[in-house]
Formats: structure tokens, C-alpha cells, sequence
């Protein structure tokens, strides 16, 4: 059995279809100039007319435009429902992934492109129902990339049931006597599993929408921004209370708060609807991808200098 | 044991030497007792010595032991099995000498612990009986502290005497195996292995002595085929993993996780079966194949994922390490029950890539060539290995690392421009491009399950579902075409052909040899690609009387295992049968060859 064929030999690296004759010229990320919305926007968003998504997009594109992001350096990465269909909007490398697995997925780009900024959207249901496991996960492991979830207390995709985030007597198609289950406290969850960065917004004050956005990018480890995001068609009216021009008030965390402080966040979070909004809580703890960059480092340190099959053969005359 | 020669010497105590081409080894404890070693040390020792080796072992699915055994079968010609019947039985307890002794040849030895095990007089009139007070002796060698720890390394002396091993070559093992910093770990461990060593064996009138085996072009590695796969797959250049620990796929990640930095990856050990599938495919995404991997109910789990790398078009590799089935069922036993959901699981028409291995050594290969293959078609490659390989121990030739490893680092190179599903291309065969490629149309690729047009955005239009259906299915059309070309293994005519996949090769292929010894006219097919199924079997099966697929599984509702179904949708052959078995144990060359003989001498 020593004559085992290998039928298919290794690929040249040239991975693309329509590679130019001519090599495209380097141009150094600095000197490129900022996209502009034209240059980052693609289709036409599929969302109703007044949904609050239209304004966590449009900031996205703002802050893609003010930090001089680069094209191929941006992934966007989302999951299943309304606010999921993200990616085909950002002119991009983008990834519509399955339904509630949008973290584990961008946790694999994350961990194996550091060079990339990974954004995550998504709604309520992809993050606390079925991809509940994930988010603790994600938030304990201190993964890079910033989690925007746009929560609208209702499922929008499927047309009207009750979200994990709905509140106790909403009317929704499954709970037609109005919802019965507890809902989940996004910013409570977040801060509980460990979340290094938690901060809260809503749609309808989109200059706090894209400061929070900012600190979540800069932030080098798990960011997660809970964005109130209403649905006109299914849950109207929902934010209103936080809404100023609705005869609601807007109240930012207290300037006095410690964002380093664990349980004055959690108090923070446990404040009735419509709460506070900003930044609950910050910590700069060690990344994963730092981490296991660290692993790396100290092993690579013990086979300097040997090429890839050489480290290979050792363990090999170890098994002679 | 097959003798050749014996050297007669002269009575008077000394017991005579016989020469022997091979030996099957079976030896009967506790899992605790470090059976596993013994194995590991005589499995080693024949690859060094140029021999050929072949292990089975069992363990308890429990932590702290539990009757386990291990059984070695060295030759100095080629191995293909682990051997139908033991030649020797070494049993430390009762329950393990009652348990095993029928799996010992008649006229076989038994070599037990006098101090557990007490032999049935009937038995010793058909079995050479040897009785070593093992446990008390090892004990007195070490010094009395009470404990028995070190018994196997003491019957591993009495079997280097018996078969006359090469004790430098063992005390260097030994060394190698113990060698750490306590040095009286290794002074016990020799001391216990010179005690059997010099042991006065009374009861026993010959010993035995292999023949040289021949001399190999390179040297001879040792390993498991967990670890055969995982090597493989560094040598392919995966340098990410993610995955759950479940038996027996666990120490395929332990291995890449320990491994992988050194190559600047890692491996990492997600929250569940789905995050860790989720978070390859990410990584496979990001420009380079990582590898995700699961045995039983946990590739049951990681289906709906799968499906998204079939219509996303993103190269990974899944290794599935079968075990006894459905559910949580016999973790540490094997069975080929996974063909059908690595060939079909999941929803919606989602053709992908499946491979079995047949031995340690093929499973290094099948790595590679997994992931060339979803490289090349941007697609998800199941390696589907199962417990039979993933914990055998086999010598084989060392690769040519030099040759064989290669560099799959992602390509950043500025594309003109880029559809990821580009429907011009007539074999339906696109390649993936990594985020961080400039795209200078300014058109960037949206990768998605959702239905999609060239770019990747989402259709409702019938018309590009259809398009995009065929060009999935088309291209492992182009991949099936691209398949080595079968060949039997025996004539390509005769009365039965033995079909098989995966670790049952070597028992076929023994079947084969064991038949055509006594003139019958059987040859072996071995399929390695399992999905899509190579072109010009029918070919092969118009040279056969009757076509008999051998199977680690059930013949199910109606009649026929999991391979055998498909292929008699695909060839509509009513000569094609199943011979099935689901106990959980490897096939015997005997229950295979008996079960052909009965079903040919049956109508069809």
C-alpha cells in the first residue's frame, strides 16, 4: 500500500477568475481616499418604508466614510431575518450566513484575518433565541469585532411572532393573548457573559447611533451595541417612549457612571423602559485573537528557522 | 502463528525456537492496566523492525476502566487485517481469560496472571495453558509497595522472551516512553521489563522468532489513524479547526490543537457541534480550508451548515469519525452507518464530496486530497473515517514530507472583476476569492445560502434556481471525471466481486487472497469515492457473477446496506447484495467469505 496516488496536485495560487493582464497597481490603504455612499451602497434595501434599519445602514455607510475604510477590508457578516439581509446592501465582501450562527462565523474570520474590520448584524431572534449559546460564547471569549444587533421586539421576517425580547402582553401571531414569557435584557445578558464592550442606542438618534458604532470599532475585543430599531409593520409605536419627537425622553448614561464598573452597569440595565443609552460598560481585557496569537508566537519561538515539513518530519521520527 | 522453519535444539530444558512469519497477540485486561501500552510498544517495535503491524482495540466508553482489550498482529509480509484468530492470549484476569478465549486459535497460548486467574480444566486440553504470578512478581520487583502499576510493562518482558523481541530496540522505547523528570519512572519500568524478561517460563517448550521482514525503501512511522489524518491534514497546509470533543473525533483536535501553533494556526474548541462548523466555514471563508469534525450525533448536528457550504461555494473539510449509530449509540465501537447523511444529510438538493479512507496510511493521503478537492471545486469534502482506523495502529512507509506538504496561503492578487457563482463557466467550477481582495469593478461578492445570482445576491427568479442547481450539481459531475480509474483487486472477472469502502479493505482484500488460495474465483472492489461515485463501475460489475457489497452496517427495510442502495439507484443491478453486520466490530476474513459462499449458493 505505498503507491498511494495524490490525484490532485496542489492549485497555483492565482485564486481569482478575471485576474487583470496587467498586475493593478498597490495603492497604500492611507492614500486611498474615503469611499463615498455611492461607493459602498449596493441593492436597494428590501426592508418597509420607516423601518429603523434604513438608519442603522446609512450610519454604517457614514462611518465606513469618515474612517476611510477600504473596500476589500470591510466584511460584513450577518444571519438570518430582516435586519440579516445587511450584507447585500454594503458594497462589500459580505457574508449572509445561517440563521443564528453569525457569531461563530465571524469568530473563524475574526480569528484567522486580524487585517479585516468584522461587523456583525443582526435582530433579536438570531441573537438571543437561537444563537443564545453563541452570544455567551462569543462575549466570554473576548473574540474582535463589533455585534450590532437591531432589536425591534418582534419577528419581522416571518411576519409577527413573539420575540425573545418582546415585552410581557405584546400580541403577536403565537401569543394572540398577548406575550406571557419573560423577556431577555439584551444589555444584562451581554454585561453577564462577559461582554468587554456593551452600550445601548436606538435608530432614531442617528449621531448617537454612529458615536456608539465608533467606540464599538475602536474598542480591541467584543464589542455589542444594542440599536432599538423599530418595525412600522409589525410593532409600531414600540420605542416611542424613547423617541423625544413622540413625546418620549432620551436619556444617556449619567456622566458620573463608571463604564469599568460591572454592577453599576447592570443596575444601569435594569432601569424600565426606555432606560439609558450610551456606553454601559467597558473593559480592556486580552482578545482571543491576541491570545492565541501569544500560543503561536511561543511555539513558532521553538522551531525557528525549520520550514513547514521539517517541523512535520520531528514529529515523524518521534513515531519511527 | 505461521511456522516456516524450527530449529530443533537439544532436550534438556532448553525450549525450542521456532521461526514464524507473523503472530497475533491478544491481550485481556482492564483499561486501566495499561493494556494499550504493551500494544503500543510491540506495535512500534515492529515498525522499526522493517515488520508490518495492524492493531484492534476496544475500550469502555467509561472513564475509569472496564474490560478492554488490544490486539497486535505483526508479520514479516504485508498485514491486512488484525487477524481473525489470536495465536496468543495474554489475560490478567478471569473475566478476561473467560471472556476471550475463544478468540484464541486451538492449540494457542494463553499466558495468564496466576495471581487472578484460575484456568478451566477442559480448556487446558484444547489451549497451551502458562500461567506468571504477573501481578505479585511485579510487585516483588519494584520493590514492594504494594501496588501491581508496572504489570504490563512486566508482561511485556515475558512476551519479548517468548518471541524473541529485540530488547535494545524495547529498553529504548521504554526509555523513550517513560523518560521525564523522574528518572525512578523509567528505573521501575525497566526493572518490571527485565523481571518478565528474565523470568524463568517453565510451562512453555518453544519460543518463537520472526523472520526478518523486508527491507522498506524508507523508514516505517507508527501512528493511530486519528493521528495519521490530523498530520495529514497539516501537511495540506490547514492551518484553522474548530470542533466539539466527542469520541472518537476527539483526538483528531487535541493533536491540532497541540500541533497547529507551531505552524502559525490554531485550532480552536468552540461552544457546540454548530459554532465549530460555523466558525471553520468563517475560516475557510477568510481564504484558507480549515477543517471542522464530529463523530456520531454531532455531525447529525453540524447538517444544516453544511448545506450553506454547498450553496455558499466555500471550500471545507469535515472529518467524521464513524461510530455504532443512530443517536448517542456505541461511541468506541465502529460501524459504516454515516454514508447516507455524508452523502445526502441536510435538506434541499446539496451534492457535496465524500471520502473513506481504507487504512492509517491512506487516511494521511485522503487528507490532502480532501483539501485540494474543495479547494479546486470550492466545496465542502467529507473525510469519512470511522473508529476502526482512528484508533488502529499501523506501521506504514514514511511520506516524503518535502514533496507532500504544500502552502495554501490565501492570494490577495487585485482582481479585475469577480462573480463567485459565474454561470459562463461551462463545468460549473468557480473558485472562492478571499475578503481583502481588491475588486476594481467596485462589484464586491456577497457569499450567502439564500439563492443567488452570479454575484451572490438574492433571486426569487426560477430560471437561476435552476441554473444555479445545475451548476452545483455539474461540477462534482467534472470532479467524478477527474477520479483516479478503478481497478480490482484481482482479475477484473469472476464469479463474486466483495464491493467495500473504508477500513474494510484489508479484510477484503485477505478475503480475496484466502479464496483465490483455494482456487474460487473472487475479486475485491474497493470504492474511496463515495460521493460522486467514480465512472466505470458498471464496467467492473459486468466482469462478476454476483456483486456483493460488504458493509459495517444494516441491510435496513429493505435488504440492502447504505452503499449497496446506492448503488443499485444508480445501476439498477439486481445482482447487486449486501453482506451486512452491525455488532460493532470489525469484519473477520472468515464471516466475510462465509457469508459470500452462502449468498452465491443462494438465487439472487
Amino acid at each position: 500500500m505505498s503507491e498511494i496516488a495524490i490525484p490532485f496536485a496542489p492549485l497555483p495560487r492565482t485564486g481569482a477568475i478575471a485576474t487583470p493582464a496587467e498586475p493593478l497597481p498597490v495603492i497604500p490603504d492611507t492614500e486611498r481616499k474615503g469611499l463615498t455612499k455611492k461607493e459602498v451602497a449596493a441593492d436597494h434595501p428590501t426592508w418597509c418604508p420607516g423601518c429603523g434599519d434604513f438608519s442603522v445602514l446609512a450610519l454604517y455607510f457614514k462611518l465606513i466614510e469618515k474612517r476611510k475604510m477600504v473596500h476589500e477590508k470591510i466584511t460584513t457578516v450577518a444571519g438570518i431575518g430582516c435586519s440579516s439581509r445587511f450584507p447585500y446592501f454594503v458594497q462589500a465582501h459580505g457574508v449572509h450566513f445561517i440563521h443564528g450562527r453569525a457569531l461563530p462565523f465571524a469568530s473563524g474570520v475574526s480569528l484567522s484575518r486580524p487585517d479585516l474590520h468584522v461587523f456583525v448584524f443582526g435582530g433579536d431572534g438570531d441573537a438571543f433565541s437561537i444563537g443564545g449559546n453563541h452570544f455567551s460564547h462569543t462575549a466570554r471569549k473576548n473574540i474582535k469585532m463589533t455585534y450590532c444587533v437591531m432589536d425591534n421586539w418582534v419577528y419581522g421576517l416571518t411576519k409577527k411572532q413573539t420575540s425573545p425580547t418582546s415585552p410581557l402582553g405584546f400580541k403577536s401571531k403565537t401569543d394572540g393573548w398577548g406575550a406571557v414569557d419573560y423577556p431577555i435584557n439584551p444589555m444584562k445578558q451581554a454585561i453577564a457573559a462577559g461582554a468587554t464592550f456593551v452600550a445601548r442606542t436606538t435608530h432614531t438618534n442617528p449621531n448617537h447611533v454612529l458615536q456608539m458604532m465608533e467606540a464599538a470599532m475602536d474598542h480591541d475585543g467584543f464589542s455589542f451595541i444594542e440599536c432599538l430599531s423599530e418595525c412600522v409593520e409589525f410593532y409600531e409605536g414600540a420605542f416611542d417612549a424613547s423617541n423625544p419627537r413622540k413625546g418620549g425622553v432620551f436619556n444617556t448614561v449619567p456622566a458620573e457612571h463608571d463604564v469599568t464598573d460591572e454592577m453599576a452597569a447592570y443596575k444601569l440595565a435594569d432601569e424600565p423602559f426606555p432606560g439609558r443609552f450610551g456606553i454601559f460598560y467597558k473593559n480592556s481585557k486580552p482578545t482571543k485573537n491576541t491570545k492565541e496569537q501569544e500560543i503561536i508566537s511561543a511555539h513558532q519561538a521553538k522551531v525557528k528557522g525549520l520550514k513547514d515539513w521539517e517541523i512535520l518530519k520531528k514529529n515523524f521520527d518521534r513515531m519511527k | 502463528m505461521s511456522d516456516t522453519a524450527s530449529t530443533a535444539t537439544p532436550a534438556g530444558g532448553t525450549p525450542k525456537v521456532m521461526k514464524i512469519e507473523e503472530a497475533v497477540i491478544r491481550i485481556a485486561g482492564n483499561s486501566q492496566d495499561g493494556i494499550q501500552a504493551i500494544g503500543g510498544f510491540l506495535a512500534r517495535l515492529a515498525g522499526r523492525s522493517e515488520q508490518e503491524v495492524m492493531t484492534f482495540m476496544t475500550i469502555p466508553s467509561t472513564i475509569s476502566g472496564g474490560p478492554s482489550i488490544f490486539q497486535v498482529r505483526i508479520g514479516s509480509g504485508e498485514v491486512l487485517s488484525a487477524g481473525d484468530e489470536a495465536d496468543m492470549l495474554l489475560c490478567f484476569y478471569q473475566h478476561s481469560y473467560e471472556g476471550h478465549i475463544s478468540s484464541l486459535k486451538l492449540g494457542g497460548v494463553v499466558l495468564y496472571d496466576a495471581d487472578h486467574v484460575t484456568p478451566k480444566p477442559e480448556w487446558q486440553e484444547l489451549y497451551r495453558h502458562v500461567g506468571v504470578h504477573i501481578s505479585g512478581l511485579t510487585v516483588e520487583a519494584v520493590g514492594g509497595t504494594g501496588r501491581d502499576k508496572g504489570k504490563n510493562i512486566f508482561a511485556l518482558g515475558l512476551l519479548a522472551k517468548i518471541f524473541d523481541l529485540n530488547v535494545e530496540r524495547l529498553t529504548k522505547l521504554i526509555e523513550e516512553r517513560f523518560g521525564g523528570k523522574d528518572p525512578t519512572v523509567v528505573q521501575n519500568a525497566l526493572t518490571c521489563f527485565n523481571g518478565g524478561y528474565n523470568h524463568s517460563l517453565e510451562g512453555l517448550l518453544k519460543t518463537y522468532q520472526f523472520q526478518p521482514g523486508d527491507k522498506k525503501g524508507r523508514h516505517q512511522v507508527v501512528m493511530n489513524g486519528n493521528e495519521a489524518l490530523a498530520y495529514g491534514l497539516i501537511a495540506a497546509g490547514v492551518r484553522f479547526g474548530a470542533g466539539y470533543p466527542i469520541t472518537p473525533w476527539s483526538d483528531i483536535m487535541e493533536l491540532l490543537r497541540r500541533e497547529l501553533p507551531k505552524y502559525g494556526g490554531s485550532f480552536i474548541q468552540c461552544e457546540d457541534e454548530i459554532a465549530s462548523i460555523s466558525m471553520a466555514l468563517g475560516a475557510s471563508y477568510g481564504g484558507r480550508v480549515a477543517v471542522t469534525g464530529s463523530s456520531g450525533p454531532g455531525i447529525s448536528l453540524k447538517t444544516e451548515a453544511l448545506g450553506w457550504g454547498v450553496m455558499a461555494e466555500v471550500p471545507l473539510v469535515i472529518v467524521d469519525v464513524q461510530r455504532g449509530g443512530p443517536s448517542t449509540g456505541m461511541p468506541t465501537n465502529v460501524e459504516q452507518s454515516d454514508l447516507n447523511i455524508a452523502c445526502f444529510g441536510g435538506h434541499g438538493d446539496s451534492p457535496r464530496v465524500v471520502l473513506a479512507p481504507s487504512s492509517v496510511e491512506d487516511a494521511f493521503y485522503t487528507a490532502i486530497e480532501a483539501v485540494n478537492i474543495a479547494r479546486k471545486y470550492s466545496t465542502p469534502v467529507i473525510i469519512l473515517t470511522d473508529q476502526a482506523i482512528a484508533t488502529r495502529i499501523e506501521a506504514f512507509e514514511e511520506p516524503d514530507l518535502e514533496k507532500v506538504c504544500q502552502d495554501i496561503s490565501p492570494d490577495f492578487t487585485p482582481v479585475t472583476d469577480f462573480k463567485p457563482y459565474d454561470l459562463s463557466v461551462s463545468d460549473g467550477v468557480t473558485r472562492h476569492i478571499a475578503p481583502g481582495t481588491r475588486v476594481a469593478s467596485g462589484k464586491y461578492p456577497i457569499v450567502t445560502g439564500l439563492e443567488h445570482d452570479e454575484l451572490g445576491h438574492p433571486t426569487g427568479s426560477p430560471k437561476l434556481h435552476v441554473q444555479m442547481t445545475n451548476k452545483r450539481r455539474n461540477k462534482l459531475r467534472k470532479l467524478a471525471w477527474d477520479f483516479p480509474k478503478v481497478k480490482t483487486y484481482g482479475p477484473n472477472e469472476g464469479q463474486i466481486l466483495l464491493v467495500g469502502w473504508g477500513s474494510s479493505l484489508g479484510p477484503i482484500h485477505e478475503a480475496v487472497d484466502r479464496a483465490r488460495a483455494l482456487g474460487e474465483a473472487v475479486s475485491g472492489l474497493h470504492i474511496k469515492y463515495l460521493n460522486p461515485l467514480p465512472n466505470g463501475l458498471e464496467e467492473v460489475f459486468r466482469g462478476f457473477r454476483h456483486i456483493f457489497v460488504v458493509e459495517l452496517n444494516d441491510e435496513g427495510l429493505y435488504g440492502f446496506g447504505q452503499l449497496a442502495t446506492l448503488l443499485r439507484a444508480r445501476y439498477c443491478d439486481p445482482r447487486i447484495r449486501g453482506i451486512n453486520k452491525s455488532d460493532g466490530l470489525t469484519w473477520k476474513v472468515k464471516e466475510i467469505l462465509d457469508r459470500a459462499r452462502t449468498l452465491a449458493s443462494h438465487k439472487e
